[in-house]
């Protein structure tokens, strides 16, 4: 398994009252997998996607990711998982503005202290594998958003990780578009990537083979998508 | 992440808002300039009373008698007559470092045919222009033979001459001093003004006994010994203090001073007698120094100020480094290093200006000035002392946000 859960529990505490993100969450995924997460606001789904991301803690339970138990770790370990192991798609792209393409994608290379020849090296060949070689240069905001997300996905793949992690990636796209890298991250999985993805809408979830339900904090369906599409 | 990407992200984050920017370092910049100044003020001060020490006669000390009480009334330092040659002999004499020189005081109209001049007669010995330091231009000083014999010769200041004289050679001329005939012998080198702005070439010296008989004293002033002041210089490479403690204890043990007896006599060292005249520049350097601090801190408070609006500005940005695996102190640096270039830069203008408003200084109020490698390197130290100081706030600030509230931030 890839991805190994068991009763992850993720208590927030705002003011005098606690909410409870998370309710015993146990769940396997394994590489290759293409799964999608899906439920209303607030049934915890955000939550569970942070802390497969190792952006945020589990307050109990056990993540083990890739035969590590990564939920024991904190601050810098973390990020360094999160460098080496996990590529992040967000809704709003996350690009850093007046900065050329390459060197967004570069940047977590950077920060795994790669030298810049072998850095310009890989992220190029990034962007060319998703479609966008020649904007190399291009800033974000000479590029459309189909092409930002294009950016933020080949940032993404760029270090090699053990998982994609996408929250919405078509939110912020028009429909036509939006299937466009859905057809890409559908691709990257055909090539053997694991892929996590966040929606709530069905029509993007139905690119997805296995389909988790989330709600209250709990697993409420757990699915493969032939059910679904039928 | 290292130290040139951090330096490029942080040119190119404060180059998004340029003017905000360059407001921010205006007080470090302020700050710096006035750090400039206020050494480059400070120093040229420092020069000018090395300077005047120089001129002066390095080591001096001055004695002049003590003050007297005559019908109740207390006159003024000098008015007694305490000090005499026996005196000037004696520290010649005990004291190897030391080499003293009297001088008896009084004005006196010289007249050299058909002009006449109103000058400062000073009875003294050779050792005079030893002690003062004080060459001759030309001719010859006096002799033992003259000292003893009262010899009616004459040294004269280059005022003197030329007020006198003019173009003409002054030497073995004869002139009147209280119509009693001299013979020039020798005429002094210039030595220009004296810290109060007195022409010290405005002076005629004169054999002291030849002073105290034929010039300035009258008949029964002739057979006292007694002198107006004593010059006294310590030996080079002396400890000045030291000499002047030699020289009290001497004068002290000579006029039968009992312990707890007020001193006879005066005893000042016109070395800090002229520092204490440059005090005026250093109250300016004191002021200028108020104006630094009072602007590097009002600077440094500012670019926290901004610093942590940029902190707030850039929350997604700080979320998506740290998502994509930026560790604290990869943050911490970053915006470290943007605060300290910001005011690096602002330290770096700051020397421009502040070498810019020396000179000026320089120009206008006529002012010596100093500028030293050093002070610029004082001066970037402090800037960049006060990016670390005011930018570790909010760097830190920016290293503990949560990824997952950062990244949501709107």
């Amino acid at each position: 398994m890839l991805i190994h859960t068991r009763d992850l529990v993720k208590i927030y505490r705002m003011g005098d009252t606690e909410i409870q993100a998370l309710d015993c969450v146990s769940v396997d995924i394994g590489k290759g997998e293409f799964v999608a997460v899906m439920g209303p606001s607030g049934s915890g789904k955000s939550t569970f996607m942070n802390v497969l991301g190792c952006l945020d803690r589990p307050t109990s339970g056990q993540y083990i990711l890739d035969g590590k138990p990564v939920s024991e770790l904190a601050g810098d370990e973390l990020a360094a998982v999160r460098n080496r192991n996990i590529g992040f798609v967000f809704q709003q792209f996350n690009l850093l503005a007046r900065t050329p393409a390459i060197e967004n994608v570069e940047l977590p290379l950077v920060y795994a202290g790669m030298d810049k020849k072998l850095r310009v090296e890989r992220s190029r060949a990034m962007l060319e594998r998703v479609g966008l070689g020649e904007r190399a240069h291009h800033h974000p905001a000479q590029l459309s958003g189909g092409q930002q997300q294009r950016v933020a996905i080949a940032r993404a793949l760029v270090t090699e990780p053990l998982l994609i992690l996408a929250d919405e990636p078509t939110g912020a796209l028009d429909s036509r578009t939006g299937l466009e890298i859905m057809a890409l991250l559908q691709e990257l999985n055909r090539q053997g990537m694991t892929v996590v993805l966040v929606t709530h809408e069905a029509d993007i979830a139905r690119f997805a083979r296995r389909i988790l339900g989330f709600r209250d904090g709990r697993v409420v369906q757990d699915e493969r998508n032939e059910a679904l599409a039928a | 992440m290292n130290f040139a990407g951090l330096l490029r992200i942080a040119l190119r984050a404060l180059a998004v808002n340029k003017l905000r920017s360059a407001l921010t370092m205006l007080g470090i910049v302020i700050g710096v300039g006035a750090v400039i100044v206020m050494i480059a003020v400070g120093a040229g001060a420092q020069a000018r009373v090395e300077e005047q020490i120089r001129a002066l006669g390095s080591n001096l000390l001055l004695v002049t008698p003590g003050s007297t009480t005559a019908g109740g009334v207390r006159l003024g330092f000098g008015s007694a007559s305490t000090l005499t040659e026996d005196d000037v002999a004696a520290i010649n004499r005990e004291i190897p470092e030391a080499l003293a020189a009297p001088a008896l005081r009084g004005a006196a109209q010289v007249i050299w045919g058909n002009t006449n001049w109103s000058t400062q007669i000073y009875g003294t010995t050779p050792e005079y222009l030893d002690v003062r330091q004080w060459p001759l231009a030309a001719g010859r000083s006096f002799e033992p033979a003259e000292m003893a014999a009262a010899a009616k010769v004459c040294l004269i200041g280059a005022t003197v001459a030329r007020q006198l004289f003019g173009d003409a050679d002054p030497l073995d001329q004869s002139i009147r001093i209280k119509r009693v005939p001299f013979t020039v012998i020798g005429v002094l080198d210039v030595k220009g003004q004296s810290l109060m702005g007195t022409d010290q070439d405005d002076l005629v010296l004169v054999p002291l006994k030849t002073a105290r008989s034929r010039v300035l004293g009258t008949a029964s002033a002739a057979r006292n010994r007694t002198v107006g002041t004593i010059w006294v210089k310590a030996a080079d490479g002396v400890n000045t203090k030291a000499v002047e403690a030699q020289v009290r204890s001497l004068l002290r043990q000579r006029h039968r001073l009992q312990p707890g007896v007020d001193d006879d006599f005066s005893l000042r060292n016109l070395a800090e007698v002229m520092a204490a005249q440059e005090a005026s520049s250093r109250v300016l350097a004191l002021l200028l120094a108020a104006v630094a601090s009072v602007s590097l801190l009002v600077g440094g408070i500012g670019i926290m100020n901004i610093m942590l609006v940029s902190v707030t500005e850039r929350t997604r940005e700080i979320g998506l480094r740290m998502a994509v695996g930026a560790r604290m102190r990869d943050i911490l640096g970053q915006f470290l290093v943007e605060a300290v270039t910001l005011s690096l830069i602002g330290g770096l203008a700051g020397v421009a200006l502040g070498i810019g408003a020396s000179l000026l200084i320089a120009e206008l109020a006529g002012w010596r000035i100093v500028l030293s490698p050093q002070a610029v390197a004082l001066a970037v130290a402090f800037a960049f002392v006060i990016g670390v100081f005011f930018g570790f706030y909010p760097a830190r600030k920016a290293a503990r946000l949560n990824p997952v509230e950062a990244l949501r931030f709107e």
